[in-house]
């Protein structure tokens, strides 16, 4: 047995084996591993809920303490590199490994899985980093995990209208503001980072063809969890 | 009959160095002897500790022998002190749980067993599992350092319970709190990075005519628990996170006075722990099947009937949580209802029970060292089961909760089932992992000791409870209503002294064997599992090629089997066809 | 040195020791079937030369016969079980004319609250004893329990009777104790440092005795 087929093998059942899963084993792993993080956001998510609805007091009123066209357009940009992931994934199901190329007869040129790819860390990475930059201004303003600070701006808004801004429940706002979406950050930037991994080490290298692109799938699927994380928590810490 | 297997050739990788062979390896066989070592060397610790809780509690007020050596926070002249004692029995759940007896059987066999028994090379990821065994051994090492920072270890119980958990001023305990949910943390991402693996290695991985239901029991628990793993792990890991925050950056999830809610803590922390403790029984309960049935020369009774049971009790196991929270003020209405899936979910139990006892029926027992252990499994078990229908009846739960009877339940089901399971468990495959044989007259010697003085220690706890013995009670003495039982409690020290002395002789059965233990034939046990057509010990990356399965496990005494007994999954008869898929030969 | 449950004092005991004794001889007898059965076996089908084991995979009919008995069996269990929770437990289970008092755990003591001469709890004429319980025999009291700081556990063995006391909650537990005498609440829910040291003290009075007692507190008597 050549040393090929036998890391071969060692990676791979031998095809088919018993059927299992119809799926190759990184998609069902991954498929599992979302499934432990449904439930690790159903424990932040659900606690929220529970807390929020178990309150009798003003709970803060959407859009007085937070950012929401800002996050609006934090929103936008995720739900975009969800969109780009596609067409990264797309691009290299048709073997197209390329960043752009010419088309004759179109304006625009043809973007490969280097052009998408690349699209999407970016996109990525900004989502993270207007999220840090908001972070960073309610802080400033007074918002903390732990409530409005003593003395801040927010505090003294919400001396002057209690109920706009859930003076009394702003401990548990803070508490499970920052939580819930410092943990989906969290989750944004170590995929930011395995995309950038997978990018210099697979896709500029030109690793994957329309034969083999089981990596773009996998992260593309943990990506898109994370992006649907994201819509839930918008909805729910945002906008009710 | 017996195949002999091919072992791949050593220049697969090429020379490996030491490092990468026996440290940082990635076969599944050594990150399950990895786990191995690791995981007793916290068992041992785990009784360490609650040998100072029984010195404590038989002999409250007396100075503990060597106790000298604990600093002055721990003990007063050489008293164990309070906060220490409280120190002592968190730490021996929070070890003895999620660093004994869950790495024993998910890391080690989950490990160790399931490439083997479903006829494939290696787990599916095997380098996500090395990382798995070094963020588990990480997730120890943080965990023991509680013992070592200021103000000492977490002390509110290994159930944690806020707000006393959340609140340093409150419990005493700064850091060591703090460490517990960061070595939470970490070890549930272990057992979820595992539990992908293995997971996805049952479904992806079996070798041609492995169907599911020719998987043994060992393999259908380990699976079915990776599940329980995956989905209930991360909801601890939550809750987790939320206590730290709630002691560290100032959030008020679990405190009232902020609004948030002391009981929301117990339903996060019960809706994990509930499927946690059958996490710590169905392998055990798959492996013990897997060693009666062999012992007993018979096919497992009622193969579809366990694994529906295990199933059964999976899918059951998330809708009994609440059992534990009868008396804490939730909705009784919500008593009612646990109480319900409660009762039910003893039913797959005693199914397995009984389909033990078939298997024994007009058998042809042999009873080695693993057998009396299974045996014992079974006995002490189904006391522990038995004891639990008590607390699920909700009205009687209301004396006996938080009482020496809860103690005495657990102890049976996790030392009575778990501990014994293991104790069958590790001679039986100590000669796939290490190539020779554990010592049997030395094991028949500590089987026996310790279902006598194991029992001693364990069956009074009911009385105690019984009695109103509160749990976690540095001296029960202080109470009228508890002196009369303690002489009961001094006798129960002792005996828990000698049930400790007994296990010192497995420890040097296990380690004395490694290096001069009897050589390990191919098949000692004259089992079917495809682990058996390997060398002792099986050699890296397993098979060649895969083997064909044309049986199920447990073709023991079958009538095609001939002479011989037993009639291995990957033997090939006359009569058989070959499975779909499987490779040219 | 005790060996059975406590000397039953309240209306609670007889159906609790009842359903205990119950439950005691059902897995009693399952018990004794299993652990025999196991004996039995091992000396009877143990190996000797030349036996065979009898090759079969399992029996449905077995299978029915011991799934049907214990479920069965749990499903009674389930049933009388929830009788009496309902009735000791249930949302409505206080007694209209049971006497309150309120009971403010903390760390390491109980705060009992008592309504005086009005016989109202929240009025200027209540007063606070600690690590005292005072009720009167053959009347149901009910006790509201609060916490100052962590989970405590209102617990009297002899009563039978066990409640959480959770900080942020207000919780009723109530009884009626049937024999007169002096007995101990022990905290049943580890709360610190000082959890073994919470210990008060019970007296069932009769209801001179009470009036006695309460007479005694209001002017000013010590305990």
């Amino acid at each position: 047995m050549t040393h090929a087929t036998a890391t071969a093998n060692l990676m791979h059942p031998p095809a088919p084996a018993e059927p299992g899963s119809g799926v190759y084993s990184n998609k069902l792993g991954m498929w599992v591993f979302l499934a432990s993080d449904v439930m690790f956001f159903t424990a932040l998510i659900g606690s929220y809920i529970i807390l929020r609805f178990g309150v009798t007091e003003a709970w803060a009123a959407p859009g007085a303490v937070l950012n929401v066209p800002l996050t609006a357009f934090n929103t936008f940009l995720l739900i975009c590199s969800s969109v780009s992931m596609v067409k990264a994934y797309a691009a290299i199901a048709d073997g197209k490994k390329y960043f752009l190329r010419a088309v004759p007869g179109k304006m625009l040129r043809d973007g490969g899985l280097k052009f998408w790819m690349l699209v999407t860390i970016i996109c990525g990475a900004m989502f993270v980093g207007v999220q840090v930059f908001e972070y960073i201004k309610l802080v400033g303003h007074g918002f903390t995990p732990a409530g409005f600070r003593e003395g801040s701006t927010l505090a003294e808004h919400a001396v002057a209208d209690a109920v706009r801004f859930g003076a009394t429940t702003s401990g548990l706002y803070g508490s499970s503001f920052f939580t819930m979406t410092g943990f989906h950050g969290f989750h944004v930037t170590c995929g930011v980072v395995s995309m950038l991994y997978l990018y210099f080490t697979k896709v500029l290298p030109e690793k994957y063809s329309a034969q083999d692109y089981r990596g773009i799938e996998t992260i593309g699927l943990y990506w898109h969890f994370v992006d649907l994380v994201w819509i839930i928590l918008f909805t729910i810490v945002y906008l009710i | 009959m017996t195949t002999v297997a091919h072992a791949p050739s050593a220049t697969h990788h090429g020379p490996t160095s030491f490092w990468r062979k026996y440290i940082f390896s990635t076969d599944h066989k050594i990150i399950g002897i990895q786990f191995l070592f690791v995981s007793l060397f916290f068992l041992l610790l785990g009784g360490l500790l609650a040998m100072q809780i029984r010195w404590q509690l038989g002999f409250p007020g007396q100075p503990l022998p060597g106790g000298g050596i604990l600093p002055e926070s721990m003990t007063s002249g050489g008293v164990i002190l309070p906060e220490y004692y409280i120190q002592l029995v968190t730490m021996h759940g929070t070890f003895m749980v999620f660093f004994a007896i869950m790495p024993l059987l998910m890391g080690v066999y989950a490990n160790f067993l399931i490439p083997l028994k479903i006829g494939t090379h290696d787990m599916a990821f095997p380098r996500l599992n090395m990382w798995s065994f070094w963020l588990a051994l990480t997730a120890g090492f943080i965990m023991l350092a509680g013992f070592f920072v200021p103000d000492g270890a977490a002390r509110a119980g290994w159930t944690m319970y806020a707000p006393l958990s959340a609140r340093p001023d409150l419990s005493g305990a700064t850091y060591g709190q703090i460490l517990w949910c960061i070595s939470i943390v970490v070890l549930g991402l272990s057992s979820v990075l595992g539990s992908v693996n293995y997971i996805t290695t049952v479904i992806n991985h079996r070798a041609p005519g492995m169907t599911w239901f020719r998987m043994p029991l060992s393999v259908w628990a380990l699976f079915i628990t990776a599940i329980l793993a995956v989905l209930a792990l991360p909801v601890l890991q939550g809750a987790a996170i939320m206590l730290l925050f709630d002691q560290t950056i100032g959030t008020h999830f679990f405190d009232p006075i902020a609004g948030g809610q002391a009981l929301l803590w117990q339903h996060l922390f019960w809706f994990f722990g509930h499927p946690e403790v059958y996490i710590l029984i169905l392998p055990a309960m798959g492996m013990v099947s897997d060693i009666i049935a062999n012992g007993s020369r018979k096919p497992i009774f009622g193969y579809h009937s366990m694994v529906f049971a295990i199933v059964g009790i999976a899918f059951l196991g998330w809708i009994v949580w609440g059992h534990h929270m009868f008396m804490s003020g939730m909705n009784p209405t919500l008593g009612s209802t646990f109480m319900v899936s409660t009762l039910l979910i003893s039913v797959p139990s005693a199914i397995k029970v009984f389909n033990w006892l078939g298997t024994m029926w007009r058998g042809n027992l042999h009873f080695t060292v693993p057998m009396l252990n299974a045996v014992g499994f079974v006995a002490m078990f189904t006391i522990g089961g038995l004891s639990g229908v008590f607390m699920a009846a909700t009205p009687v739960d209301m004396h006996i909760h938080d009482t020496y009877f809860i103690v005495a339940h657990l102890h049976y089901v996790l030392f009575g089932g778990s501990l014994f399971a293991l104790f069958a468990a590790i001679p039986y495959w100590y000669p796939k992992m290490f190539g020779r044989m554990m010592n049997e007259g030395i094991g028949k010697w500590h089987f026996w000791l310790t279902m006598i003085t194991y029992n001693l220690v364990f069956f009074p706890m009911h009385i105690l409870g019984m009695g109103g013995q509160m749990r976690r009670l540095y001296d029960p003495t202080q109470y009228d209503f508890l002196k009369p039982q303690q002489p009961l409690n001094e006798f129960i020290t002792i005996a828990a002294f000698a049930l400790f002395a007994v296990q010192l002789l497995f420890l040097f059965n296990f380690l004395w064997s490694l290096k001069h233990g009897k050589k390990a034939e191919l098949n000692p046990w004259h089992d079917n599992g495809l682990e058996w057509s390997l060398p002792s010990p099986a050699p890296h990356g397993n098979w060649e090629r895969a083997p064909n399965v044309y049986r199920g496990p447990y073709e023991f005494s079958a009538p095609e089997a001939g002479s011989a007994d037993f009639l291995p999954q990957h033997v090939k008869l006359a009569t058989d066809k070959e499975p779909a898929g499987s490779l040219p030969r | 040195m005790h060996w059975w449950l406590p000397t039953a004092a309240s209306t609670f005991a007889g159906p609790i020791d009842g359903l205990f004794l119950a439950i005691l001889i059902i897995t009693g007898i399952a018990l004794v079937i299993v652990e025999v059965g196991l004996v039995w076996f091992s000396v009877k089908y143990r190996a000797r030369p030349g036996r065979k084991a009898f090759y079969t995979h399992g029996s449905t009919r077995a299978e029915v016969i011991w799934t049907a008995i214990p479920a069965v069996t749990v499903v009674a269990l389930g049933i009388v079980s929830n009788h009496y929770w309902v009735q000791i437990k249930g949302r409505d289970s206080v007694p209209p004319n049971a006497y309150g008092i309120g009971v403010h755990v903390k760390q390491f003591e109980w705060q009992m609250t008592y309504p005086g001469p009005d016989g109202q709890l929240g009025t200027s004429d209540d007063f606070t004893v600690r690590n005292q319980l005072h009720v009167t025999v053959n009347q149901p009291t009910v006790v509201h329990l609060t916490s100052e700081d962590v989970i405590h556990s209102f617990f009297i063995p002899q009563f039978r009777i066990k409640q959480d006391a959770v900080p942020g909650l207000n919780i009723n537990a109530w009884f009626q104790a049937t024999k007169t005498g002096e007995y101990e609440i022990g905290c049943a829910e580890l709360c610190g440092m000082g959890h073994y040291k919470m210990r008060a003290r019970v007296f069932v009075h009769t209801p001179e005795e009470f009036a006695a007692w309460m007479a005694q507190q209001i002017a000013g008597g010590s305990e």
